[in-house]
């Protein structure tokens, strides 16, 4: 809804200038008419020039951070972006796509690129464990896979510099003192000049690094792997902080050649297993690995997945149910309270009709956990007070709790249907109500034949995107009963309440090693295609009905 | 093109913008699934960026903390500027997001240098590969093993631990004045004080209503010597065991529904979190099974209580899972050395571990901190009890547990099904999600 209203805004801001230019871009006319448009069209050009100004000076911003961040890719796209506007707005003419312009931007970022990116990702592994690049799996295996070498001492470090290439010089805790680098293995120095705890900080020919220059050299001093002697087993020193070095030896190596990674200690092989992972040859994968495109795996899964399939037409007919139900509930109650709340004659009808739109102010998410503390079966609010210390189980027995929560969604859903029937049925105009009477129809009549038909006209469309809505109202179902009551029959994780973007948001996030935003977005879109279908048959019909009226 | 035509038909245009609306609707709902996979959209257009090594780290730290820890941490900041002139930005976040931005930033190189945490966070940074081991060398020693055992993962050391949090028994004095060892002890004192007249419940602890609560009731699962992984050789746990659908599991199984709705009514499942709390206040029950986060509330009200240990149900010692609170470093930090040297070196201070304990009250991972916090009986209490627990799994593979373990765990509460077939179901039900 909020990208509508921004495009509305932009719309109407933009209203302004192609006022201004539009006429400047006709030739000819009469003298008098153009010089009364050539003052508007100064008006027109300064207020076109401040707006683009403003709009330029954000775009040159972003740019600039773009360029410093060398996100060469969003650069380009941002650059070409800027030029466009500036051009639509800058040249004569061409007045409809100075109108369309910014719709069409926020068209593109707000809708266009999420469905994208999110159809994008459902070809991926995306999700935990397949999080980034493969250099960087590469990377974090090898930084993890250090191992500090048991009972090995724990050496005090400073760093030294002599012909532009870093030392580490350590102290092992009896106050030996050793040098060296990545290509010069441990070697003991004598004379070393130490500092009040016994550390060794100077040698002479060497000049000792201060902290600021060890922080502004760090890369290059995290890299340096001293080798504590000509045995590699023994492992390399290394520092983190500069002040203190440990020796370490690498659980698993990596060789760049073969891009496979070798377990030191058993010297079994890990491969890359091509679904983004090393694996050895039993199967067993390294924790980290990395994001790659999985084709219509994803697809496969959302329709071959056990947890998936079996329960789902059960899950289908009730996302069905509770939509419709939901939508029909809301219309019929918001209906019949517009109506009731509409008369000329009722006194106080402001107060009422704040108190209608009321639930229509609380989040949903937090309703539904107060409801279900509301209908708990033994300390709610409903069965203690309302039913005398009943306890019945409101929200554990499964068709309870379809009924509870239709019920809450009715509470949290029809003040939108209160409102807009309000609105729809003040724009009817009063001559039908009277015509109607004087030829004789009674209330229910005129209500049938006239109002609804013509309510209808308006709300039909709104109706649709309430089902939308409601087909995937993840909120009232996950937090009034988390899907629940569970099915006695399945060892699945799913219950009588569960609806199909609960289902999803399960077995996408809850199984296995993690979230799983490549079978997410999947299932997603899947569900997407069922609401877009829904959607388009029903706006069909509402032409029909349009038709018929005008 | 269809644009076109219903804008110029003008009759529907009022069906287009209906439409519009319900397509956005539509879209935003169908990308819930998918919310999350929004955030990485800029993540991906950044990816190729890579960072600027001297003008983007050296002089600052990021760290990404909660409004509440955030003041904790200003005079450590404040003195490692001073030592070193480097400032250490501390970002609040809210804590809900914090770990899954902190997942989907660290790759684009935007995210902070450190992060402040719970250790179960570990497992999914390490599977990942956002987070970076730390060497807490002979610094090791001065923190509680426990702690240090927590920040353990694939036998290297994550983090920074500062404080330790488990559960324990509550009592009130009032209606019962003694500790009892077990659990057996514990129902018969509590029906005692609920046949008296003095008490409601005998026994409370909080049930998610949908998830039933696996956390609280460990303890008492594993004092019958049930566990959910078992150990692997360096000391961790290890996924390929997957204990829990052994006959001690079945046996505690059984042992549920014997206390629940159908048999003693000791654990309800009716009673939520917030509905144990208020019986408690109200001086409803002598027992209150839970943590530290709960003592504050029960000390205004002016209940006079004890900490009890935990009561075993069976022959082993009644664990709990403890969780340790701690400061992990990004594997990507541009600025490592520097981010290494105030973690291991500031952080692990007295100073600092003192100071995270004023603002959290949470027992200190840190020994020296540990004994100076200890003079209050309670935080000794909940600390003594914290030094038998084991900690919670880090394991990316316990985020499959928690579903299924709590969910039957309820449904047996209640009195439904067959405590051995649904216990044994749930069992194969984890592991063929841990298979994938």
């Amino acid at each position: 809804m909020t990208d509508t209203e921004l495009r509305q805004a932009a719309g109407a801001a933009s209203a302004t200038d192609p006022d201004g230019s539009g006429p400047a871009g006709r030739p000819g006319g009469p003298g008098a008419g153009r010089r009364r448009f050539g003052a508007d069209t100064t008006k027109g050009t300064v207020a076109k020039i401040v707006l683009l100004g403003l709009v330029d000076a954000l775009a040159v911003y972003v740019l600039m951070m773009l360029f410093l961040s060398e996100s060469w890719g969003a650069l380009a796209v941002s650059s070409a972006v800027v030029l466009v506007i500036n051009w639509i707005y800058l040249r004569k003419g061409g007045l409809p796509a100075k109108y369309l312009a910014p719709g069409v931007l926020f068209l593109l970022v707000f809708q266009v690129f999420v469905v994208l990116f999110s159809g994008y990702i459902a070809f991926t592994n995306y999700g935990d464990g397949h999080n980034s690049t493969k250099d960087d799996a590469i990377a974090a295996i090898q930084l993890t896979a250090q191992k500090r070498v048991p009972d090995s001492p724990a050496y005090k470090a400073a760093v030294l510099a002599k012909d532009n290439s870093f030392y580490l010089l350590f102290t092992d805790p009896q106050g030996k003192v050793s040098i060296g680098t990545t290509q010069a293995p441990l070697e003991e120095v004598s004379g070393a000049g130490k500092d009040s705890t016994g550390k060794a900080n100077a040698v002479d020919g060497y000049r000792t690094l201060t902290f600021q220059e060890i922080v502004a050299n760090q890369q290059s001093i995290l890299a340096i792997t001293v080798p504590v002697s000509a045995d590699p087993a023994d492992g390399t020193l290394r520092t983190a902080d500069g002040s203190n070095a440990y020796q370490f030896k690498p659980a698993l190596t990596y060789d760049a050649a073969a891009d496979t990674f070798t377990d030191t200690d058993t010297g079994v092989l890990y491969r890359d297993n091509g679904k983004g992972a090393f694996a050895a040859d039993n199967g067993e994968t390294l924790t980290t690995g990395w994001k790659i495109e999985v084709g219509m795996d994803n697809f496969v899964r959302a329709f071959t997945d056990p947890s998936l399939r079996g329960p789902l037409l059960g899950v289908i007919l009730w996302t069905f149910t509770f939509a419709i139900a939901s939508v029909a509930l809301t219309f019929a109650m918001g209906l019949f309270l517009a109506i009731t709340f509409n008369r000329e004659d009722l006194r106080g009808k402001k107060v009422y009709r704040i108190l209608m739109i009321l639930p229509y102010a609380f989040p949903a998410f937090l309703s539904g956990l107060v409801w279900s503390g509301i209908l708990n079966p033994q300390f709610g609010w409903l069965n203690q007070t309302l039913l005398g210390g009943a306890t019945i189980g409101w929200l554990t027995d499964p068709l309870l709790a379809k009924i509870s929560v239709l019920v809450v969604n009715l509470w949290l859903g029809f003040p939108y249907m209160f409102l807009v029937c309000t609105g729809a049925l003040q724009s009817l105009p009063t001559e039908l109500d009277e015509a109607a009477r004087m030829d004789g129809a009674g209330p229910w009549r005129v209500f049938r034949s006239i109002k609804l038909p013509l309510l209808l006209v308006s709300i039909a469309p709104l109706l649709i995107s309430s089902f939308a809505f409601n087909f995937n109202n993840f909120n009232v179902i996950f937090m009034l009963t988390g899907g629940g009551p569970r099915f006695a029959d399945t060892d699945r994780d799913i219950g009588a309440t569960d609806i199909l973007i609960t289902l999803v948001y399960k077995v996408a996030f809850g199984q296995g090693t993690g979230r799983d935003y490549g079978l997410a977005s999947a299932l997603a879109i899947i569900i997407f295609i069922i609401v877009a279908t829904v959607s388009a048959i029903s706006f069909k019909q509402t032409k029909a009905l349009e038709d018929v009226n005008s | 093109m269809k644009v076109q035509n219903t804008l110029t038909t003008g009759t529907s245009r009022r069906v287009f913008t209906a439409g519009a609306i319900s397509v956005v609707a539509a879209l935003a709902l169908s990308a819930c699934g998918g919310a999350a996979a929004t955030a990485p959209a800029t993540a991906t257009a950044t990816a190729t960026a890579k960072p600027d090594l001297k003008s983007a780290g050296a002089s600052t730290i990021t760290m990404w903390v909660d409004a509440e820890r955030s003041p904790a941490l200003k005079d450590i900041t404040a003195k490692f500027q001073a030592d070193t002139g480097i400032e250490v930005k501390l970002v609040v976040k809210d804590f809900a997001a914090v770990r899954d931005d902190f997942i989907t930033q660290v790759p684009t190189g935007k995210g902070p240098d450190l992060i402040v945490g719970p250790h179960d966070w570990v497992g999914k940074f390490v599977q990942n590969g956002v987070i970076a081991p730390v060497e807490l060398g002979d610094k090791k020693s001065g923190f509680q093993d426990s702690a240090v055992k927590a920040m353990t993962f694939n036998g290297s050391v994550y983090g920074v631990p500062y404080a330790i949090e488990n559960i324990a028994l509550l009592r009130n004095t009032d209606l019962v004045p003694a500790a009892a060892k077990t659990f057996d002890e514990v129902i018969t004192n509590g029906k005692k004080a609920v046949a008296d007249g003095k008490a409601q419940f005998p026994f409370l602890v909080g049930m998610d209503p949908k998830q039933g609560d696996p956390y609280h009731l460990y303890p008492l699962q594993a004092s019958m010597g049930s566990q959910v992984f078992g150990l692997a050789a360096d000391g961790g746990y290890d996924p390929k065991q997957l204990l829990i659908g052994d006959a001690a599991g079945v046996e505690f199984a059984k042992k549920l529904a014997a206390w629940g709705d159908a048999g003693e009514k000791i654990i309800n499942s009716n009673i939520t979190g917030d509905i144990a709390k208020e019986k408690f206040l109200a001086g409803e029950s002598p027992y209150f099974l839970t943590g530290p986060w709960n003592v504050p509330d029960v000390q205004k009200k002016g209940i006079k209580f004890a900490v009890d240990a935990l009561p075993a149900a069976g022959d082993k010692p009644a664990q709990p899972f403890i969780g340790v609170n701690g400061f992990f470093i990004s594997a990507k930090s541009a600025n490592a050395l520097a981010t290494n040297e105030f973690v291991t070196n500031y952080l692990t201070s007295e100073d600092a571990q003192d100071s995270m304990y004023k603002a959290g009250g949470r027992p200190p991972a840190l020994k020296a901190s540990f004994e100076k916090a200890a003079s209050d009986p309670i935080v000794a209490a909940f600390g003594k009890i914290g030094a038998t627990g084991v900690p919670m799994p880090a394991i990316p593979e316990m985020s499959a547990v928690w579903a299924d373990w709590g969910a039957t765990e309820l449904a047996l509460i209640k009195g439904q099904g067959d405590p051995a077939a649904d216990w044994a179901k749930m069992a194969a039900s984890i592991k063929a999600k841990i298979a994938g």
